[in-house]
């Protein structure tokens, strides 16, 4: 039964649009699997998704809130297993709910960045003109604009807090999105499976929806997936200073900060959640590589 | 005709093993060149530009090179360290490539580049190389060498650009010529003038010649010996005046393709290709 | 044009906070009076575009307000902080170009075997690891179990004042002066920040300079340059280096500009009292003018480094220069 499935997957004719759908995703499917940094890198964006969704359940029995300040500042032990900090919460369990915050932002920042990146690029790619020069020198505008210090800026006039925290970042990372939708768009916009949708009387907006965007598509994920850790690194930088997620959620750039007083001596408190930002990372920018190995290999 | 051969080659393969098999650009080429011109005929994949390459140790990784003989003036190339083909390459045997936009070297001058290979080998110092360099120059007919000597392989035209890259492979005096497709990227105009040129620096020098090429009539009227190759094997040997007696049905299908002014015909042969023939 | 941009936003940042500019100025116990008084001398009654025009003056003029945490006027504040921020940006530059070029090299020309690999594990860690953590950990490392370099901060407490501040390069102000003991001093300070944050810069240029490298590689002037007889390393370095020397020069700009804002958490952890560390201490206190102030300064050397790289770009391509 299986053998039928593949074959009908891997057809060299499809015979219908789903199967050409389903066979291209196949195809990219067992191009990642078998890429070991891509594989790797999905195992640990994987992992993520998993601790923040299941992390009630998988904190050993404590809770990231409980104070215990008689036990405070303790070791790894059999209790706790990475320790306490310096109010007595467990590491552990306060790194495993920490990892909500960071999916928060990575999906949140997503969602805003890769509409608005689309839009403008594609639109400016297609119409050209005027409303390409317009669009790109805003997008060249924002562009220019250094990250984290602007993220800061925002967040110092907002106010601290995790919403304030992806509007920054949001603000500052769609443009790459829009010049990456804008060549693409470039390119295809003067090819004849367009000017086959014009005659058959497509509006423009369909157009652009329908036919260009997915076209993108593959190119703007590659380099999502590539971001993703700069993202997390800054909203892990903007809790380092108290911008991001706020007490009492826990999040790790905040944990490595208020770990940062007893470095010297109780290494863990700030260790581990920065493991956990490191690993976290790490396993985006390899999914990324592996990534833009099956898309765009050209570009390894 | 009774010298000992400049170059024999037995038996030699070229394999590239890639993510779905290996793919044997080259299978067991066996051929003799002494001091005459030999052409190399065949279509794209044929093999012929990478046994050029084998010929110089340039086949990139991961292709792997193995013969029963390869053997230059007496030098068994197997063998050779990358040393020792550091000082064959340039001097000994050299190479003219297809496309100068693309073989020149973007932001070096033509006369750095040509001189270049003077201060390599010639142990020449830097005037002694720049007077070499512009006589090649004049050498390649090339009108003002004064100033052509400083530019840019950017500002040259297409046939310029090529003399350049002869002048460059030529100015050491190899012994041996490798041309991979030196025309096809020319204008039609250009191009004889530059087969030309090389026709004259060939025979002033001696040296021997082996002219790669897809143009089978180019290369008939050039050389004095031809190799078809089809699918990485030599299919055919035969005197460059007596293709159209040859045997191999390929290289008959080959000769009959060829359009030709004198015999209007209606439609153009096209070849059917037999699987027989890759084996 | 992009300065413009730049100033628009953070004018438009300094109008969404919610903490009330006048009150800044005349402070909770003015009359209404004198919170009258200060609003129309802020020109808040005026009309947002014309609020901009006048921002957009006072920021030319280099008036950035009045700094609530140090009573000082911003610029003065910040034309005190950046040497610092320069010190330990260069410095680390430094790192990055003289280790990380050679790395992405080598990287490129031995593509895909050990070394290659080996340099993109190191590169790949630039990417992936906080900046802060790794100051923290370095701190722990090298300056509480080690001992090999000193703590936070620039100098020792006891040599603070010590030095007289010409350039507020403290490394050059010690040497100035002669004074070799604090120059050491200074040294010990600056090595631990200036390595981690060369560390990104290195593992950005190797990255860039490995891509450029393979590229370069593959052309076929590459293999001419071989037919000629050129070596494997003499072809690399004499002949596919050279065509990546413009684009370098960009991505090594591009990487200073980075440095700047690496800079702002770099120096938080180690109490480098440069722009950075103003800006985030600005932050805690909400001294607006100066976080906004700080952030102008910021953009503004990011988007001139990119205007300047740009420019080089064009100067040092002998393809361009002919147009």
């Amino acid at each position: 039964m299986t053998d039928t499935l593949a074959d009908w997957l891997q057809s060299e004719a499809p015979t219908s649009r789903r199967q050409a759908v389903a066979g291209n995703t196949y195809r990219a499917l067992r191009a990642i699997l078998t890429n070991p940094t891509a594989l790797v890198g999905l195992i640990i964006v994987a992992l993520l998704i998993l601790m923040a969704v299941f992390a009630p359940w998988l904190t050993l029995g404590q809770s990231p809130f409980t104070q215990d300040l008689a036990g405070r500042l303790a070791p790894p032990s059999g209790a706790h297993l990475f320790g306490t900090d310096e109010l007595g919460r467990d590491i552990l369990a306060r790194t495993l709910f920490g990892a909500r915050a960071t999916l928060t932002i990575v999906i949140l920042v997503s969602v805003i960045v890769v509409p608005i990146g689309l839009a403008v690029g594609t639109v400016a790619g297609y119409m050209g003109g005027w409303v390409d020069t317009i669009l790109m020198r805003i997008t060249d505008i924002f562009l220019a604009f250094p990250r984290l210090v602007l993220a800061l800026a925002f967040a110092a006039a907002l106010g601290p807090g995790i919403e304030n925290a992806v509007i920054a970042i949001a603000l500052t990372s769609w443009p790459p999105y829009a010049r990456i939708a804008r060549s693409e768009a470039l390119t295809v916009a003067r090819s004849d499976f367009i000017q086959a949708a014009l005659l058959q009387g497509a509006s423009t907006w369909r157009i652009l929806f329908r036919h260009i965007v997915p076209l993108c598509l593959s190119s703007v994920i590659v380099r999502l997936t590539l971001d993703m850790a700069g993202i997390i690194l800054t909203a892990a930088g903007l809790g380092f200073l108290g911008l991001g997620a706020q007490p009492p959620e826990p999040e790790w750039g905040a944990m490595v900060s208020s770990g940062r007083d007893v470095i010297l001596d109780q290494w863990w408190v700030a260790t581990i959640p920065g493991l956990a930002i490191f690993v976290v990372s790490l396993g985006f920018n390899l999914l990324g590589d592996g990534l833009r190995d099956v898309f765009d290999p050209k570009s390894a | 005709m009774s010298e000992a051969p400049l170059l024999i080659v037995e038996d030699l393969s070229v394999a590239f093993p890639g993510r779905t098999g290996v793919t044997h650009a080259v299978r067991g080429a066996s051929f003799s060149l002494g001091r005459e011109r030999l052409g190399i005929v065949g279509e794209s994949g044929s093999g012929k530009t990478t046994m050029g390459r084998a010929l110089l140790g340039l086949v990139p990784r991961p292709g792997a090179v193995t013969a029963r003989t390869m053997s230059f003036e007496g030098r068994d190339l197997t063998r050779c360290s990358e040393r020792d083909w550091e000082g064959l390459r340039g001097r000994r045997m050299s190479m003219v490539m297809q496309d100068p936009k693309f073989s020149l070297n973007p932001v070096r001058t033509v006369g750095w580049q040509i001189s270049e290979t003077c201060r390599l080998h010639l142990r020449t110092g830097r005037r002694d190389a720049e007077r070499r360099a512009l006589d090649m120059l004049q050498a390649v007919q090339i009108r003002d060498p004064e100033l052509v000597y400083h530019l840019y392989p950017h500002q040259l035209s297409g046939g310029m650009g090529q003399r350049v890259m002869i002048a460059m492979m030529l100015i050491a005096e190899p012994d041996l010529l490798i041309a991979d497709e030196p025309t096809s990227a020319l204008d039609v105009t250009v191009q004889n003038e530059v087969l030309r040129i090389l026709d004259d620096l060939v025979r002033d020098r001696g040296m021997s010649l082996i002219f790669i090429s897809h143009n089978l009539t180019v290369v008939g009227s050039f050389c004095d010996r031809v190799l078809i190759m089809y699918g990485g094997r030599i299919v055919e040997e035969c005197d460059a005046r007596q293709l159209h007696d040859a045997r191999h049905p390929y290289t008959r299908a080959l000769v009959a393709a060829t359009p030709s002014l004198d015999e209007p015909r209606a439609e153009l042969a096209t070849m059917a290709r037999d699987p027989e023939w890759l084996k | 044009m992009t300065f413009i941009g730049l100033t628009a936003v953070t004018f438009f940042i300094s109008r969404l906070t919610k903490i009330d500019p006048v009150l800044s100025v005349v402070g909770d116990k003015a009359t209404k009076a004198a919170y009258d008084q200060a609003y129309h001398a802020l020109g808040l009654d005026q009309p947002l575009p014309l609020q901009y025009l006048i921002y957009l003056k006072r920021v030319l003029s280099g008036d950035f307000g009045m700094s609530v945490l140090t009573s000082q006027p911003v610029l003065s504040d910040l034309l005190r902080v950046f040497p610092a921020t320069l010190e330990l940006s260069t410095v680390a530059i430094i790192i990055g170009v003289v280790l990380g070029v050679p790395a992405g090299v080598i990287a490129g020309a031995r593509k895909d075997r050990w070394q290659d690999q080996a340099i993109r594990v190191v590169g790949l860690f630039g990417y992936s690891v906080p900046v802060f953590w790794l100051g923290l950990v370095g701190l722990f490392l090298f300056y509480g179990r080690l001992g090999w370099v000193a703590g936070t901060g620039r100098l020792d407490v006891f040599y603070e004042g010590e030095v007289t501040p010409r350039t507020g390069v403290m490394l050059i102000d010690a040497a100035l002066d002669g004074n070799w003991e604090i120059f050491g001093n200074a040294f010990s300070h600056l090595v631990l920040p200036a390595s981690i944050l060369g560390y990104y810069s290195l593992a950005y240029i190797a990255r860039m300079t490995r891509s450029f490298m393979v590229d370069q590689l593959g052309q076929e002037y590459v293999t001419a340059a071989r037919i000629k007889g050129n070596s494997f390393w003499r072809t690399v370095w004499r002949h596919a280096f050279p065509n990546i020397a413009v684009p370098l020069v960009t991505v090594i700009g591009l990487s200073y500009a980075s440095l700047l804002e690496g800079a702002v958490l770099t120096e938080t952890v180690f109490a480098w009292p440069g722009l950075g560390l103003y800006i985030t201490q600005a932050l805690f206190n909400s001294d607006m003018n100066a976080v906004l102030g700080g952030t102008v300064v910021v953009g503004s050397v990011f988007i001139g480094i990119n205007l300047l790289c740009d420019l080089l770009y064009k100067l040092l391509d002998p393809r361009l220069r002919a147009q």
